[in-house]
């Protein structure tokens, strides 16, 4: 029924089609490129986003429907929000290290693709590949039927095992990303008896806002007119202090001098 | 229509680059999304030759291999958190523990 459409739509269509999938592929190669130069993980993310889902149409135009749609929700959807909470656990600041660890670990790594690329493509152009079959969807109704046939028959037994395996992996994953508390969870009593030990019983004094400022990583002037430390977050402190390093040297996700800041804010207060 | 040989070459093409993706860069988390583009590009492939042959086990397979690679990602990722909480660091040279 397929292969009856496409004869009838024509040329015209077909043209349509030549032109949809050369733009598609070089944006999706360029944007596979993009993903191994850019420096940033983030970037390296949206593009990675931009080639599953050109991937994802190019399954639509293969009389993949379903798959398609299971690419934009597992991958663009599932996996790549995953590779962004992550990102976030990690440092969305965490960018490469420009240093070389192995000497021409780069040049020779360029070397291995180039030659990997030249071998797969001269392998794909011997090989005789065909024009497509008339019809990808024999002895069923519909793409999604077709795929639910095969694998609640043939591939029943791999099915199964792959629900094994995903429920392995979810165990793994809560068992990997749990932290045992060292210490029992303090109270509200143990809390409130810290702060009154500390001497400073009253909450920190709020960031300040001046004529030209209202930013709250502004610190607040005391009545003599000295600077409050206390007013502004540590947080804020951390990604300056981060900020500023990245600006002066790569950072490889690192947060020793971020702690360092931490402890003396602590020993401030 | 665009020939399968079209779909495999581009296949071919974006698997280097994650392959190259995966030599090259150090911050584990783009290793890891390498690994997926390599991942996906073997799906095209798998579509592809599906196509070709007229039947569905090709997309059955590229099915499979999705559903390995999230639960690969799962884990990978998991390990990475444990690893960053322990190192304070997303660098694969700085995981070096067994290297000596």
């Amino acid at each position: 029924m397929m292969a009856h459409h496409l004869v009838l739509a024509g040329s015209a269509a077909s043209n349509t089609e030549v032109v949809t999938w050369w733009v598609l592929a070089i944006v999706a190669v360029g944007a596979a490129l993009g993903m191994i130069l850019t420096r940033r993980a983030v970037h390296c993310a949206i593009l990675l986003a931009v080639v599953m889902l050109i991937l994802a149409g190019m399954y639509a135009m293969q009389g993949a429907p379903f798959l398609a749609f299971v690419q934009v929700i597992v991958y663009t959807g599932a996996v790549l929000m995953l590779f962004l909470f992550v990102m976030m656990i990690v440092g969305i600041t965490a960018s490469d290290s420009i240093v070389e660890t192995i000497r021409g670990q780069r040049l020779f790594a360029g070397l291995a693709g180039i030659g990997m690329l030249v071998l797969l493509i001269l392998v794909v152009g011997h090989a005789t590949i065909g024009a497509a079959a008339p019809s990808g969807l024999r002895n069923s109704a519909s793409n999604v039927q077709g795929l639910a046939r095969l694998v609640f028959t043939t591939y029943v037994f791999p099915f199964e095992v792959t629900s094994a395996l995903l429920i392995t992996a979810a165990l793994g994953a809560m068992v990997l990303a749990h932290r045992e508390r060292t210490s029992p969870r303090p109270t509200q009593r143990t809390l409130s008896r810290r702060r009154v030990a500390s001497g400073r019983p009253t909450p920190l004094p709020g960031p300040g806002t001046y004529a030209r400022h209202n930013a709250v990583d502004m610190p607040a002037l005391l009545p003599d007119g000295t600077q409050s430390g206390l007013s502004v977050s540590g947080v804020l402190t951390t990604q300056d202090l981060q900020a500023r390093r990245n600006g002066a040297r790569a950072i490889t996700g690192e947060t020793v001098g971020a702690n360092h800041a931490d402890d003396n804010h602590e020993e401030d207060r | 229509m665009i020939s399968p040989a079209n779909y495999v070459a581009l296949a071919a093409i974006l698997f280097v680059v994650g392959g190259v993706g995966v030599l090259v860069r150090r911050n584990a988390l783009v290793v890891f999304m390498c690994v997926e583009l390599m991942l996906n590009a073997v799906n095209l492939a798998f579509i592809a030759f599906a196509r070709l042959h007229g039947d569905l086990n090709g997309q059955v397979i590229a099915f499979f291999v999705m559903v390995v690679a999230a639960a690969e990602v799962v884990v990978g990722l998991a390990i990475l958190t444990s690893i960053f909480r322990a190192r304070k660091s997303a660098s694969v040279d700085d995981a070096n523990l067994l290297k000596y």
